[in-house]
């Protein structure tokens, strides 16, 4: 027998906690029920990764579209969602995507309240170094962005970047710091965490999150959507939203679409724990480096893409002899410290290192991805974006401009400006 | 405190005393010890406290499976905190000390944590400190993060060295035990290159705990060590298993040592890339989850044997082992050899043939019973799910839960763990690359068993290789087969029975993650963190599977361990750098006349990969001043100016005009023989790429220029398209950018400067007028000239061969003297750069078109082009899009600041543009800029803000043409 | 590392090379039309497994060669010159 959605019946409060530490934690309910699919949703997402998760919850809890299906391949939360640095921010410099991650950090400003979840959101400050002049000119032009749209932003001299983060080495011959530009909303999340609270707070909606389900086939009919097949059969849908990083382009190609996104990889690593040595995250132009400690006390940190087109979540060697060298040449002091562990995730890059939120030529089929390596901070708005996009059957606003047809038009938003170069973003 | 020391045995010597310091306290040891040992040695017990409850804990392996004796090893900028001391060699100085304690080890305050035990269960983060909102970061968050972590980096930059080492072999051998010993020796007796990579000081692995195998160890290390094709490194963890066969590891150089002898690394970063590859990395010792398993004086039964037989210390006095398996008999055995106290073997299963020869020789055996309690003191001996039990004295618990095959190399490699229901644990699975396994790995234990398993793997991998000569060597017998083992993963008693110790991860924990649904191994681990410290689950990941499998109601295979990554043991920062890091970061490019520069005093700054001068201060001099002073110079007389990092590629072939054509959005076969030309290329998309001036050095001869960041990519680019697209084009292209180095010489008295230097060629404007390209000789040495300018002056660039560049620079400055001649850097060029108007670096930032900056009538009318046709994209085309102009200031006391935005009304909350490039004027007397301005050509002469809230500020400017001087370009040709 | 078979210096390791992504795209003829040269710089297969693509020894002959790699295993399968042809299908 199924199990009912428990509509909230189990909210975490203080006196939950305590009532259930002295009877032995047996009063737990499970996060999120493991149902059978049933043979027709109103909408079908595609993915249980955090966009998914959030897309479901926002279907329901914005627009009251409840019956949902997410389904997954695996279990839930251990793509991209469960393999990324936890960063969280909205220092974007090209209006389309400020508005858009602003959006996303607003969301998460409120998520523990909205989910009754503790996601860790912790503000402790986003810090872009800069290396030159040049550079200085550059971060100077997206903080601005920032400012005029209504975001914090605030540029940092030698000196202040010497006072917020004193392990820096400020000196490097070829790569010293000229000063940063810092985003003090910006900071982390803990990530396993914001996939638990989005299914257990869709799934106290109502929402199906139906694991181990993979899509094999997208059903169309006379132009239109009319559900999936999945390794547990067919399933209707009048509406279905995709949202499966790093397996994009082979949803789209069940569906007869192509898309400007090419796999790759990128590295991450965690170090040892230590006691409080960074409190905030700090990038580097340097190696693309960028790193944060973890409430834990770990050093979570990555650099640049591998650089060739992979599905592996296998990293190689050079880009972690870069990148460590990058490391030690920034921080000093992290040179005696160990790494612990390193693994690597599918970044569906775009020709122009933005995302795509939007409707496709197929009458209800929708499409999110191409997210480069910002899924993660943008995890609530692409899933209050999605969930706007799929309900309404078309973009807010705040989306508006992230399609696939941008492309086609020649309105890219291209941040780096680094082209249609996946590899090279 | 009494010794622990038997009177003889063991792998130490015990003719030489070390001294060390644990927690302020002295200390001897011998060397061959670890930190571990010798610890156990002098009696100490508790080393170290848990990271969540702070409980006290002692040491529980003799390897890098060590949960808890984690200490901070070396003071000061040696500092290296988490440092396993089971791992640790001993050295004479040796100072370490606990961590993650307060105040002190033996009282620490934070265990108050431990009582708090069920609210503090798996996930209770998630469910809690969220009331009220405010408070997380303000108080909750910052006090968890205070309390968590383990020892403290160090503050200070290390002072040690590191290097990296690439080699390749035939048959590279992870692993120096029975299997490792033999694979190696049949792979060298076949004729391969063969390297061994041991982890620990000394080679042998398990042989180091069976005296009655000492001489073959001894034999097999000599005969390797004669071999040429053989290298044997010690100290050397390899960490991780990459594509194609390449392996990393660490050789730990001088740990050993209080610190690296004189230019000495202390760790070598190396990679093998091996034609196949033998994993002999034997097998870990796994817990098993009872009450108590975490106590001061629970020591897992091999890591007892080892600290016995290896290091001749008993590590407790009564003692009670606890086996599901054969293996902890020996250290039942040898604990009663060293004969301390009383020594019961409590095992599980309920008939054990072993157990009548351990009677005899006074152990205690209990079958088919199971330790339900331990308190570090005694232990609560039960039947088997029973209750009441016997309590026996025992300062010593030593749990074997049998044994997993170290897969973690194989797994990365590719092959995928299989289970092996014999073993109750995964063996590798089929191999992916060229690799095998050997020995315990592989599931085959018993040295007879694994040297012989070793033996032929070593011999297949050199077959793989190409070697087939015969060996020849002895192998130890072969001993009887062990009796199976019972699958046993946990006491069900009440208490806490950790399956994670140093993350503090109870059975419990594993049923309540089941309970709230996370009952996918990846879900529990996450959401318990079980697995995920410093030993990696080594002990207890596969025991945490099992309970997690009981409640899910299925077998342990089905749920299976979490996926195996980089790396095996934790690898220093420092190692994985190497020699690249800190001034050896990046390699720094010179140009040829770097030496001049700093002779001359000048400032020189990082661009890109190259160090150029900024600007030549004479004493006194402060801000802006050298930089007006070089500028005015140049403006009002002669400048020099080292321009040899603009990137240079020679192009010959019949079909380089008609291939140059293609590449720039202008035409190149139509510029005269002697001419140079400037020229716009784009990407595919229509955006620009590159520019520079090419010059037509002969009819199928060009020299083309580019922006130094663009060299490469330009060179790139260029070679795809003649390869791949047009392979038609008879065109060879060539980088001479290091071969020519090229001074410009600007400013009105640039031609008689020059006149007065150069021999050969005439200099007039009638026979050199603007664009032209020549040769000459300046000091005797041949150059080219060309007569191009990028300040807006009469000026003229020189390429001359790069060994001779200071001669020729000299001469010039020697010509330029009567003109009061100045070396100018790159902030003045940079200065009248933005004085005239050019698009450099800030404008060709690869968002912006040819149309964008004003060059959009370049693209010629017809003919294939790169990116011509995706620039006719509407939103490219779109004659709305920010277009380069020039900005300046109303109020001619206000700075200008690149990065700012182009606004209607200061607060506006709509930008119209941004301010790509700035300086001081020293025509205008102000400062100016060019900015990328929405409709910018309709809004000439109209006032808008430049505003940059980031520094609170707005400027009214006025919009005008991006040639701030000589916008008519008379000047250049003077 | 990966080991990059190059048809004229023999296997060298992949920070001797240059990557640039899908070689079955072809540039179009400069009248072939804006679809043509959007489906050319930006549609991509990005298939899961055997990818054929362009790789640059330029640490070496800089020659521009086909690679066909696999995106899953990273298996390299076989590589040719700029004007050759890969084989048919790697199975």
């Amino acid at each position: 027998m199924p199990a009912r959605p428990e509509r909230m019946t189990d909210r975490y409060s203080a006196w939950r906690l305590l009532k259930e530490s002295l009877s032995g934690n047996r009063g737990w309910k499970p996060a999120w029920r493991k149902p059978e699919p049933k043979a027709s949703y109103d909408v079908i997402i595609v993915g249980g990764g955090g966009h998914g998760l959030a897309t479901a919850h926002y279907l329901a809890s914005v627009h009251g579209i409840t019956n949902v299906a997410v389904v997954e391949k695996g279990p839930i939360g251990l793509g991209n969602g469960g393999r990324n640095t936890t960063i969280v921010r909205s220092n974007y410099g090209l209006p389309s995507n400020t508005r858009f991650y602003e959006h996303s950090l607003k969301l998460w400003e409120g998520l523990e309240q909205d989910l009754n979840y503790n996601v860790m959101m912790s503000q402790r400050g986003v810090l872009n170094l800069f290396h030159s002049d040049s550079q200085r000119d550059i971060a100077a032009r997206r903080g601005n962005s920032m400012r005029i749209q209504g975001v914090d932003a605030e540029l940092l001299d030698r000196e202040a970047v010497r006072s917020v983060a004193p392990f820096i080495e400020l000196d490097n011959p070829m790569f010293p710091i000229f000063g940063g530009l810092m985003q003090r909303r910006g900071g982390t999340a803990r990530h396993d965490a914001v996939i638990w609270g989005f299914a257990r707070a869709a799934d106290r909606r109502g929402v199906d999150i139906i694991e181990h389900c993979e899509v094999t086939g997208i059903r169309r009919e006379a132009g239109r959507v009319t559900g999936v097949e999945t390794t547990r059969g067919f399933i209707g849908a009048k509406k279905v939203g995709v949202a499966v990083a790093g397996n994009t382009s082979r949803l789209a190609t069940m569906a007869g679409l192509s898309l400007p996104v090419e796999s790759h990889l990128l590295q991450a690593f965690v170090s040892e724990a230590i006691k409080p040595m960074i409190d905030g995250v700090v990038t580097f132009g340097a190696g693309h480096f960028y790193i944060s400690q973890s409430d834990k006390g770990g050093l979570v940190f990555g650099g640049d893409l591998d650089g060739y087109n992979s599905y592996s979540q296998r990293g190689n060697l050079p880009v972690v002899e870069h990148l460590l060298g990058a490391a030690v040449s920034m921080i000093p002091a992290l040179s005696r410290l160990r790494v612990l562990r390193q693994w690597a995730g599918i970044m569906d890059m775009t020709m122009d290192s933005s995302p795509f939120i939007c409707k496709t030529p197929i009458d209800g089929l929708y499409f999110n991805g191409g997210w480069c390596y910002g899924g993660f901070k943008a995890t609530p708005g692409s899933g209050w974006c999605f969930a706007h996009t799929i309900a309404r059957n078309e973009p807010h606003a705040f989306n508006a401009d992230l399609t696939i047809d941008r492309f086609r038009d020649g309105r890219m938003i291209d941040e780096r400006g680094a082209g249609p170069n996946p590899w090279a973003q | 405190m009494t010794s622990k020391r038997l009177p003889s045995g063991g792998l130490i010597d015990r003719g030489t005393t070390v001294r060390f310091n644990f927690d302020g306290r002295s200390f001897t040891g011998h060397p061959g010890d670890t930190l571990a040992s010798a610890l156990l040695a002098n009696g100490v017990r508790l080393v170290g406290r848990s990271f969540k409850y702070h409980r006290p804990r002692g040491i529980m392996t003799a390897g890098p499976e060590e949960p808890n004796a984690l200490v901070e090893l070396r003071e000061g900028a040696r500092r290296e905190p988490n440092t396993k001391a089971t791992e640790i060699e001993l050295h004479d100085g040796l100072v370490s000390a606990s961590q993650n304690r307060w105040p002190s080890l033996a009282f620490d305050l934070m265990s108050i944590n431990g009582f708090a035990g069920p609210a503090i269960s798996a996930g209770f983060y998630y469910k809690t400190f969220m009331w009220p909102k405010s408070f997380w970061e303000k108080l909750y968050e910052p006090l968890i993060r205070r309390a968590a972590g383990l020892g403290r980096a160090a503050s200070q930059p290390d002072p040690d060295h590191y290097e990296a080492m690439h080699a390749h072999c035939d048959v590279l051998v992870v692993g120096s035990g029975a299997a490792g010993l033999a694979a190696a020796r049949a792979a060298g007796e076949a004729g391969a290159r063969v390297i061994i990579c041991e982890r620990d000081f000394v080679p042998g692995g398990g042989l180091l705990l069976s005296p009655a195998d000492a001489a073959w160890r001894g034999d097999m290390v000599n005969a390797l060590e004669a071999m040429p094709n053989v290298e044997i490194l010690t100290r050397t963890n390899v960490f991780g298993y990459y594509d194609h066969n390449l392996l990393g590891a660490v050789e730990r150089v001088s740990d050993h040592k209080a610190e690296p002898d004189q230019h000495e690394v202390r760790q070598r970063y190396r990679t093998f890339r091996a034609k196949q590859v033998v994993l002999a990395t034997g097998a870990s010792e796994r817990l098993i989850a009872f009450p108590g398993n975490d106590r001061p004086g629970a020591m897992m039964a091999g890591a007892a044997l080892t600290y016995l037989r290896r290091f001749g210390v008993v590590p407790g006095r009564n003692a009670v082992v606890f086996t599901n398996n054969d293996s902890a008999y020996e250290t039942a055995l040898a604990l009663a050899e060293a004969g301390s106290g009383k020594v019961t073997l409590v095992d599980v299963r309920s008939q054990s043939a072993l157990a009548a020869a351990m009677t005899a020789r006074g152990i205690d055996v209990r079958l088919a019973s199971e330790v339900a309690y331990f308190d570090g003191k005694t232990a609560l001996v039960r039947r088997r799910g029973g209750a009441g039990g016997d309590k026996f004295v025992a300062d010593l618990l030593c749990p074997s839960g049998g044994w997993n095959p170290n897969v973690q190399l194989a797994s990365q490699s590719g092959a995928k763990p299989r289970w092996e229901a014999t073993l109750a644990s995964h063996v590798p699975g089929e191999s992916v690359q060229a690799e095998r396994s050997a020995g315990a790995t592989k599931g085959i234990f018993g040295i007879g068993a694994a040297a012989y398993d070793g033996a032929r793997a070593g011999r297949e991998a050199a077959a793989a290789a190409g070697f087939a000569k015969a060996q020849d060597f002895a192998l130890p017998e072969r001993g009887p087969a062990e009796q199976p083992i019972a699958p046993f993963w946990e006491v069900k008693a009440s208490g806490k029975s950790f399956v994670d110790l140093q993350h503090d991860v109870t059975a419990e924990d594993i049923r309540l993650a089941h309970r709230e649904g996370f009952s996918h191994v990846e879900h529990a681990k996450r959401y318990t963190t079980h697995g995920m410290a410093t030993d990696q689950g080594k002990l207890g990941s596969l025991v945490g599977s099992a309970i997690l499998a009981e409640a899910r109601g299925e077998p342990v295979e089905a749920v299976g361990v979490p996926t195996h990554r980089p790396y095996t043991m934790p690898v220093a920062f420092g190692a994985l750098a190497g020699h690249a890091s800190g001034a050896h970061f990046q390699p720094v490019r010179r140009t040829a006349l770097n030496d001049w520069h700093l002779r001359n005093g000048a400032v020189m700054q990082p661009t890109g990969a190259w160090l150029r001068p900024f600007f030549y201060p004479k004493p006194g001099e402060t801000g802006w001043e050298p930089i007006f002073r070089e500028a005015r110079a140049v403006r009002s007389s002669v400048g020099i100016c080292d321009v040899s990092t603009l990137g240079k590629i020679d192009v010959q072939g019949p079909d380089a005009a008609a291939f140059l054509d293609r590449l720039y959005i202008n035409t190149f076969s139509t510029l005269a023989v002697g001419k140079c030309r400037y020229g716009v290329m784009l990407r595919e998309d229509g955006i620009v790429f590159d520019d520079g001036t090419t010059s037509r050095l002969a009819e199928d001869h060009f020299l083309v220029t580019t922006t130094t960041g663009n060299a490469a990519p330009v060179l790139e680019h260029m070679e795809f398209h003649a390869q791949t697209v047009w392979p038609e084009l008879d065109v060879q292209f060539c980088s001479v950018t290091d071969q020519w180095a090229q001074v410009a010489v600007a400013g009105p008295k640039s031609r008689e400067t020059l006149a007065a230097a150069v021999d050969g060629l005439d200099l007039s404007n009638e026979v050199f007028p603007f664009m032209g390209v020549g040769e000459g000789k300046i000091a005797g040495v041949p150059v080219r000239l060309f007569r191009i300018s990028f300040s807006g002056e009469l000026a003229y660039e020189i390429a001359v061969p790069s060994g001779h560049a200071e001669t020729v620079w000299e001469a010039i400055l020697a010509a330029g003297k009567p003109f009061g001649i100045v070396p100018y850097g790159l902030e003045a060029m940079s200065l009248m750069r933005v004085e005239k108007g050019h698009a450099a670096g800030p404008e060709l930032n690869g968002q912006t078109t040819a149309a964008d900056l004003g060059m959009g009538r370049m693209m010629k009318k017809s003919g294939d082009v790169i990116g011509r046709v995706l620039a006719g994209r509407p939103g490219l085309a779109d004659p709305g899009r920010p277009r380069l102009v020039g900005i300046r200031p109303v109020d001619t006391n206000k700075r200008l600041r690149g990065g700012a935005h182009i606004v209607r009304e200061p607060g506006s909350g709509t930008s119209m543009g941004w301010v790509s490039s700035v300086t001081q004027s020293i025509e205008h007397a102000c400062w100016i800029g060019l900015a990328m301005v929405e409709n910018g050509e309709a809004l000439k002469n109209q006032r808008v803000f430049a505003v940059s809230p980031l520094h609170d500020e707005s400027v009214e400017v006025t919009i005008t043409s991006p040639h701030h001087v000589d916008p008519e370009n008379l000047r250049v040709r003077a | 590392m990966h080991l990059i078979p190059c048809p004229y210096c023999g296997e060298r390791p992949q920070d001797e090379f240059h990557y640039r992504g899908d070689a079955t795209v072809k540039r179009p003829a400069p009248d072939a039309g804006e679809q043509a040269f959007y489906d050319y710089v930006y549609t991509r297969a990005n298939p899961r497994g055997w990818h054929d693509e362009w790789w640059q020894h330029y640490a070496g002959c800089r020659q521009w060669i086909r690679v066909r790699r696999n995106t899953l295993t990273h298996a390299v399968a076989a590589s040719a010159g700029p004007a050759d042809a890969l084989p048919e299908a790697t199975p």
